[in-house]
């Protein structure tokens, strides 16, 4: 999809805002119209940008460089680990920097929208646009996830309130928003108390074998209580349902120890009405690098590569090579592995040689041996990445900066090894 | 807001048409609708013994710091910038129809809301609905917004 004015696209989430307007001001951004507050920090940049270092001193770029190759050159095991927040160019790079040197390469979806991207890739789950939700969706559920707070502008640009072709009349007349959570989040209070399910922890395979037997006309059973005269009210509005769509959140993936639930249940939403699944990607593009891998390999993540021969399986998942001690060497690109994972998952990591390429300081730069500061995408560089619904959006460059692109710094990396 | 029978109880109810209007309650219905001020009644301004309630009355009708003339508020530190108001708001997806409306980026300048700097500002309010001769009261902006940062005073 590429940009028809002089709007820039926002990459502070995988909705990948592309309406952003912005005024500068000695080549610097002033002011940024239309993105929501988590964007506009995003775009605002680091308060703290991170340098080129080796073991801790400062240096320059190119030395920084061939310290990374060297290390990448000298392990027989390294990690390609982060990609999320990275360019689709960058990702491309990465992949082709695992071959080489017959690592093991994963993202953060392996503990994230993984399962639902995989399936949506494999044809598994009937999946659509985020246009076609704006134009044509009159049933939306949000299932686990939370985008007041996670994507805040999802309601009020594609999902619930703007008007499309065939919902013009907006939100109070043409949609039925629902969300079924653990808790009342701040998208169930825009709901309604009607159109909240609350429902337990772990209990989403119930709910959906109860919503199979509600749609069947059965009566449906839990073992935890649930108002059976709601869920019954529930399947008849799914029914009516012209064209309905599930943003299935983190809070869904993580309580289905198999999707076969959730087959169960777009099966027969499908067989009454036409109903459509997106998963809520969190960092701007991580399905970008799923869909580049799955291209490369046919799988999504969890790879390793080993001499020409690719190998897939959860024993390569970046969480399973950190505990087994499987890797040698590390290089994380867009992510922040220190923070997000547990402190006794990713202790191993410090004590690996460590490359860590970034805009900004994290915590996991701040063990690594070599620091590589690259510009920040949707601001100082360009590219392109993946929206959460699989579209793939161009990126442009705002402002100027003399850092170099994490393409750029990847392909440099992959031309010295 | 106080309402209308809040209003009238402070006011003289003596019905003297000084102010022009036919009773003090057409007066009450007008002063709430701000077609009239409170100095417009005579005997309140001008009478010891009203003194207090002119006083309790003008306190209600004095500009609260930040607050819009149709009573408006946006609290900065609790929006997130979401424009659940911006493409709900009736204002705007009339004036904007394909901006606002659809969810995009507002294209027109007679909008009420619009995002800047990951916080919603409030422009043009004069054009709100709660504003006006023919005002309702719409809270299509109230109850949109997840975090309760829009209120009306």
């Amino acid at each position: 999809m590429k940009l028809d004015n002089d709007y820039y696209v926002c990459t502070g989430c995988a909705l990948l805002c592309d309406d952003i307007g912005v005024e500068l001001e000695g080549g610097k951004l002033n002011k940024v119209h239309t993105a929501c507050r988590k964007g506009f920090a995003f775009m605002k940049g680091c308060s703290n940008p991170m340098e080129c270092t080796v073991n801790g001193e400062r240096t320059d770029m190119d030395s920084s460089i061939k310290e990374a190759a060297s290390i990448l050159k000298n392990a027989e095991r390294p990690l390609i680990f982060g990609h999320a927040n990275s360019s689709s160019g960058a990702q491309k790079k990465a992949i082709d920097i695992a071959r080489k040197t017959n690592g093991f390469i994963d993202d953060t979806s392996s503990f994230c929208q993984g399962p639902m991207v995989e399936a949506i890739m494999e044809g598994k789950l009937k999946t659509c646009t985020l246009d076609d939700v704006r134009h044509k969706a009159d049933v939306i559920i949000y299932w686990g996830a939370d985008p007041a707070n996670s994507h805040p502008r999802h309601m009020s640009r594609y999902s619930y309130f703007p008007r499309g072709k065939e919902r013009q009349r907006g939100w109070e007349e043409d949609r039925t928003a629902i969300t079924i959570d653990v808790r009342k989040s701040d998208t169930a209070e825009i709901c309604g108390q009607n159109g909240f399910y609350q429902i337990p922890v772990k209990g989403d395979a119930e709910f959906m074998d109860a919503m199979v037997s509600a749609l069947s006309g059965k009566i449906p059973k839990t073992s935890y209580d649930l108002d059976k005269k709601k869920l019954l009210e529930l399947a008849s509005i799914l029914k009516k349902a012209k064209f309905g769509v599930i943003f299935a959140g983190l809070g869904m993936v993580y309580a289905l120890d198999d999707r076969e639930p959730l087959y169960k249940l777009m099966d027969k939403l499908n067989s009454v009405s036409s109903f459509h699944l997106i998963p809520m990607a969190g960092h701007y593009n991580m399905r970008g690098f799923n869909q580049n891998l799955f291209e490369e390999t046919g799988y999504i993540n969890r790879v390793k590569f080993s001499s020409g021969e690719v190998l897939h399986g959860p024993e390569y998942s970046v969480v399973e090579v950190l505990r087994q001690k499987a890797v040698d060497a590390a290089l994380v690109i867009g992510a922040d592995p220190l923070s997000s994972l547990p402190r006794s998952v990713v202790r191993y990591l410090e004590k690996i040689p460590l490359i860590v390429i970034d805009p900004c300081q994290t915590l996991t730069s701040a063990k690594a041996n070599v620091t590589i500061p690259c510009g920040l995408v949707g601001v100082e560089t360009g590219g392109s990445a993946v929206r959460m619904d699989g579209v793939e959006i161009e990126v442009k460059q705002i402002v100027d900066t003399d850092r170099l692109s994490d393409e750029e710094i990847m392909t440099r990396i992959s031309e010295a090894l | 807001m106080a309402s209308v029978m809040e209003i009238y109880q402070l006011l003289p109810k003596t019905n003297c048409k000084e102010c022009g209007k036919s009773t003090c309650m057409a007066f009450a219905v007008d002063l709430l609708s701000r077609k009239v001020k409170v100095g417009d009644c005579p005997p309140l301004v001008n009478e010891d013994k009203y003194k207090a309630n002119y006083e309790k009355l003008s306190g209600m009708f004095a500009k609260v710091g930040n607050v819009t003339e149709t009573g408006l508020i946006v609290h900065a530190d609790k929006c997130i910038g979401c424009g659940n108001c911006v493409v709900a708001c009736p204002v705007n997806v009339a004036a904007d129809p394909m901006g606002a409306g659809s969810g995009k980026a507002p294209t027109c300048d007679r909008v009420i809301f619009k995002v800047e700097d990951g916080v919603v500002k409030a422009v043009n309010v004069q054009e709100c609905r709660r504003f006006g001769e023919n005002k309702i009261l719409c809270v299509a902006c109230i109850d949109t917004c997840p975090t309760k940062a829009i209120e009306f005073v």
